[in-house]
């Protein structure tokens, strides 16, 4: 059973890394500059969603800070770039 | 017992994972400390209502997830048959004014997938919503209405 | 490796890995396929909704049965995205929307202008 969910681990592992390769096409392909914000958004959320997944596999809590981390640090970035495509400005006086 | 200072508490004690009587204290006073804080920045403050109408309101909220992220998901992969997908803005009219439960109904938008937030009117009247999949204006309307904004008008306004 | 052998625990737990690697997957793959940018914010909240659910409740059951208690952390995820979410998905919707317009408008003066 254990190793029922080691390969189920892996599996979600892949499709989340492929979920990430699809994003990187989208960064780099644009057309437009949201479309490669979006893409970087895709692109924590998937990154974020492989280490839980790792984590479960290997049974330690150490991933879920790192993912908690990453969920954190994605979301403030994502929102800076939204802003500055918004308004040019990320912080206004 | 505000709310938030509670909300507070159970996270510090989820996010060290524990229920030791020390960190129980901790989280306590770090918890009053910043909803102290929180009060000084924002001083619009939420009235709960009927609090415990949220449930069923919760439970509304996560099968209508699953279904979405099943319809948004047989969209992507094209298997919708021949019928042509329309994408489109919908202005739906809005009765909820409570800057909460708007934000609230904004978190509920943005998790269902297929529904995008686009913007409110300055007078709070109208809400615009994009719609991956919009077959029928008046069914979304009356989503929008029945299922998500009659609940949050019964918990966050008198 | 878990150590988990209880197939009461195990295989949920499959059914959970298999659905959230799955929707995450469609989610992304909408990011490719779908024609517009406002059509392509649809997708993505595939992955950040069920995807994730699915991947953090087969977390939180991982981890309780492997400590013997209810361990919840993971759920802060969750509702941790679920309070983000709308901030980035409003910005960019309207950082598209608002892009579009100036390009249009600059689009006739030029045409105006030459």
């Amino acid at each position: 059973m254990s190793r029922l969910i080691d390969y189920a681990a892996w599996f979600a592992a892949a499709c989340a890394g492929l979920g990430m390769l699809l994003a990187t096409w989208r960064v780099i392909r644009g057309p437009a500059a949201q479309d490669r914000v979006l893409g970087l958004d895709t692109l924590y959320v998937n990154g974020m969603l492989t280490l839980l997944v790792l984590g479960i596999r290997a049974g330690s809590g150490v991933y879920f800070e790192v993912a908690l981390l990453i969920a954190l640090f994605g979301f403030v970035g994502s929102v800076a770039l939204a802003k500055f495509l918004l308004r040019g400005e990320v912080i206004e006086p | 017992m505000p709310v938030l200072t509670v909300a507070l508490v159970a996270m510090w004690l989820a996010l060290n994972d524990t229920v030791a009587p020390g960190q129980v204290l901790l989280g306590i006073v770090l918890a009053m400390v910043l909803t102290w804080w929180a009060a000084r920045l924002r001083p619009l403050r939420p009235r709960l209502r009927r609090l415990q109408l949220g449930f069923g309101l919760l439970a509304v909220v996560f099968v209508d997830i699953v279904r979405s992220n099943l319809a948004v998901g047989r969209i992507i992969l094209g298997l919708v048959g021949r019928r042509r997908v329309r994408t489109d803005f919908l202005d739906i009219p809005l009765d909820l004014q409570d800057a909460h439960g708007l934000a609230v109904l904004a978190m509920i938008v943005t998790s269902t997938p297929g529904t995008v937030w686009v913007g409110l009117a300055t007078d709070r009247r109208t809400l615009t919503l994009h719609i991956l999949d919009l077959d029928d204006e008046q069914k979304w309307v009356r989503i929008i209405k029945d299922r998500y904004e009659r609940p949050l008008i019964d918990i966050f306004q008198p | 490796m878990t150590g988990i052998e209880s197939p009461w625990v195990a295989v949920p737990v499959v059914l959970l890995l298999v659905a959230g690697g799955l929707l995450t997957l469609v989610g992304s793959l909408g990011l490719v396929r779908l024609p517009s940018f406002q059509a392509r914010m649809h997708g993505v909240s595939m992955g950040s909704t069920l995807g994730l659910g699915c991947i953090i409740i087969a977390s939180v059951v991982v981890s309780s049965a492997m400590a013997q208690r209810f361990v919840p952390h993971a759920l802060l995820i969750t509702v941790f995205v679920v309070i983000t979410a709308p901030a980035t998905a409003i910005m960019l919707m309207r950082a598209s929307l608002y892009r579009a317009r100036a390009k249009s408008a600059a689009g006739r003066g030029a045409e105006t202008e030459g």
